[in-house]
């Protein structure tokens, strides 16, 4: 099967994707499907986005040589430092994107899901940035184990709604979000905060996020040379950091990609958020995708100690990279992902967000041949995740 | 005929009920129908419970919990309606959204509706390009009508893009919002309901979505063929020791 980079005019990648919205949302959705490319390739959109991401957000990110973290393991890894960014992970790069593009549609309020926060912390920054009211829906449970995050968005001015249906996490938050964009549709921009959800979004974010693979290849090729590792790898929750380490990378066939699942108490647990091993091909918030779901249907409730990892299903492209074969999943425990994201600590002073530790923890799975070179999307940084880090280390 | 259109070809001011399968209790689904049916129910939509409904507020939301815990599946709901057609008459919709009836199998999903004499679907995700693109051959070859959707703020071409491809009656969602939504018909349901008056379309409409008693509903029946109760029903029946006491008191209102 060819590997698509991008949607058709229906918003299918392979057989993943569309628009599975109620009537309700039509009118908002269409809207943004007709405009949303016209409007991202205006040179004036290009011209304040890219402003924004080098003065606001301090882009480039460095792409830092691992030095002790290669010795480990034989080979040259480099870490994309996304956890550099403002705000401390890559969710900025989307909330700032469409926060401009909200603004051209003339949009007064934004609201937006959030699992670890990141994203809700970034959409509040984007706001409280530009002037406009901000939303957060975010699952009890995570309101709870991500408790800084919650301080933060206060603080920006955002209002941060608990929500307290369903599994009280990203999921829940996410369906709480589209319901309250259906009940107030005028003037209202939902800012989704991963590769998932009812075409144009997960082309859109994924658009913006692969500025990504874009300065890894320009890095990559004034550190070594060539434009392309050996591979890739990243975490994949929705599945936004993910593609925007693979995006320019699609296409280079000879460039592994690993994407790297949060198994939770492992595979066969019960406990888990792997969606390409456990998941099956259905409906989930406006798209069709795999994710993990009963028999008759109903989604079932992931598990992952990683609250931005912890949704049943992936982005519809990711869904099409893994069926087409493009992509190789990798699926990584709770422990495994805890004992990666200490070791970084120790090896190269870096605390990574327990997400990005499951990137981490990919590298032990891999078969590596001697002094390949590997790029790790360090998606975010862990200081929202001390109280997990202590925990364990005291246990 | 399709007992739907039978029903609109014979009828005005059509009261249509919706409840979910499965809630308060498991074994209730025959004794709602039945009741519903005897106490002036036109219609009736039978909810199949989801995990993740987006279009539904807390009350049907709760009521989804609640049924999914006490067991109810698709199949277990075609099971309950194996010989329904005994002893009710009024046309039955079913209503859920896509995920389950395509793990189900789309096509077996049809083919049961028939055989249990369910007359038609509704399933508010599936959007109309979709259903003409994939699902519209195989609803029609079982004989069911597809009943769709459309808000305030649906264009011109979509209501009659729908239009066309719908052979029973349109959902008018009275205004922009989820179900059980108590605000008061939104300023814009006047206009709206004049604009599609004038575009003299083939199927009448049935409005839902904020109706909660006989004052709204007469309300709708001004401006379309009749309304449809759902979250103000399945309020009635929380707590309720006699589901068939539940509904009488509940539908005597309607009675003139
Ligand atoms: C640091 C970090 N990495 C990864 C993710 C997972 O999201 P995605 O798969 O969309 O990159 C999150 C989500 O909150 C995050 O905060």
């Amino acid at each position: 099967m060819e590997t698509q980079v991008s949607p058709n005019e229906r918003g299918y990648y392979g057989s993943f994707g569309g628009a599975f919205i109620p009537e309700m949302m039509q009118a908002n959705i269409a809207e943004l499907q007709e405009k949303y490319e016209e409007i991202m390739n205006a040179p004036e959109f290009r011209a304040e986005f890219e402003q924004l991401l080098k003065d606001y957000v301090g882009r480039p990110t460095p792409l830092y040589k691992a030095t002790r973290l290669s010795k480990k393991y034989n080979s040259n890894i480099y870490l994309k430092r996304e956890d550099l960014n403002h705000t401390g992970a890559h969710k900025i790069n989307n909330s700032l994107g469409q926060i401009i593009l909200a603004k051209k549609l003339g949009k007064k309020k934004i609201i937006a899901e959030t699992g670890a926060g990141q994203h809700g912390v970034a959409t509040a920054t984007a706001c409280a940035l530009m002037g406009i009211e901000c939303v957060v829906f975010m699952g009890e449970l995570d309101v709870d184990r991500q408790a800084p995050n919650v301080g933060r968005m206060k603080m920006l001015g955002a209002e941060v709604i608990p929500v307290s249906s369903g599994s009280k996490t990203l999921k829940d938050a996410t369906n709480e979000a589209m319901r309250y964009w259906i009940a107030n549709p005028f003037d209202t921009h939902y800012i989704i905060g991963s590769v998932v959800g009812p075409h144009p979004y997960p082309d859109m974010v994924a658009k913006f996020q692969s500025v990504i693979s874009k300065e890894i290849k320009k890095q990559l090729k004034e550190e070594t040379g060539s434009e392309l590792p050996d591979r890739v790898i990243a975490c994949v929750g929705g599945g936004s950091n993910a593609t925007g380490a693979f995006y320019h990378f699609l296409e280079d066939e000879e460039v592994e990609l690993v994407a790297a699942e949060a198994a939770g108490k492992g595979l066969d647990s019960g406990f888990t958020a792997a969606a390409t091993f456990k998941g099956v091909s259905g409906i989930l918030h406006g798209s069709k995708t795999l994710f993990m779901q009963t028999e008759d249907g109903q989604v079932e409730e992931p598990h992952s100690i990683s609250a931005g990892l912890d949704y049943p299903g992936i982005g519809p492209a990711l869904a099409h990279w893994f069926e087409s074969g493009r992509v190789k999943y990798e699926a990584v425990t709770d422990d495994h992902a805890m004992k990666a994201g200490m070791e970084l600590c120790k090896l190269e002073g870096i605390i990574p967000a327990v997400e990005s530790a499951h990137a981490l923890a990919a590298l032990d799975n891999l078969d590596l041949k001697p002094d390949e070179i590997i790029v790790v999307n360090l998606s975010g940084r862990g200081d929202k995740d001390l109280k997990t880090y202590l925990d364990q280390l005291e246990s | 005929m399709n007992r739907i259109n039978k029903l609109l070809a014979e009828k005005d001011n059509i009261l249509s009920i919706y409840f979910t399968a499965g809630y308060p209790s498991f074994d209730d689904t025959r004794t709602v129908v039945k009741s519903l049916q005897d106490n002036g129910a036109d219609l009736i939509e039978i909810g199949v419970p989801f995990s993740d409904p987006i279009a539904d507020g807390p009350t049907i939301q709760y009521t989804n919990t609640i049924a999914l815990e006490n067991g109810m599946t698709v199949e277990n709901l075609f099971q309950q309606l194996v010989d329904v057609r005994e002893d009710v008459e009024v046309p039955l919709i079913m209503m859920s959204s896509l995920n389950p009836i395509l793990q189900y199998g789309f096509e077996e999903f049809c083919k049961k509706c028939k055989e249990v004499g369910v007359d038609g679907l509704i399933i508010p995700d599936l959007p109309v390009e979709e259903y003409i693109a994939e699902y519209k051959t195989i609803v029609e070859g079982y004989g069911l009508r597809n009943v769709i959707l459309i808000t305030p703020a649906s264009t011109d071409d979509r209501i009659r893009l729908i239009d066309d491809n719908t052979d029973a009656f349109i959902y008018m969602v009275s205004s922009s919002a989820i179900t059980g939504t108590n605000t008061k018909f939104a300023s814009d349901f006047s206009a709206f309901a004049s604009r599609l008056e004038q575009m003299k379309l083939k199927n009448p409409r049935i409005t839902g979505f904020g109706i909660s008693d006989k004052e709204s509903f007469d309300k709708v029946c001004e401006t379309s063929k009749g309304g449809i109760i759902g979250s103000a029903f399945v309020k009635a029946l929380k707590d309720s020791k006699d589901v068939a006491k539940s509904i009488g008191d509940f539908m005597v209102q309607f009675k003139n």
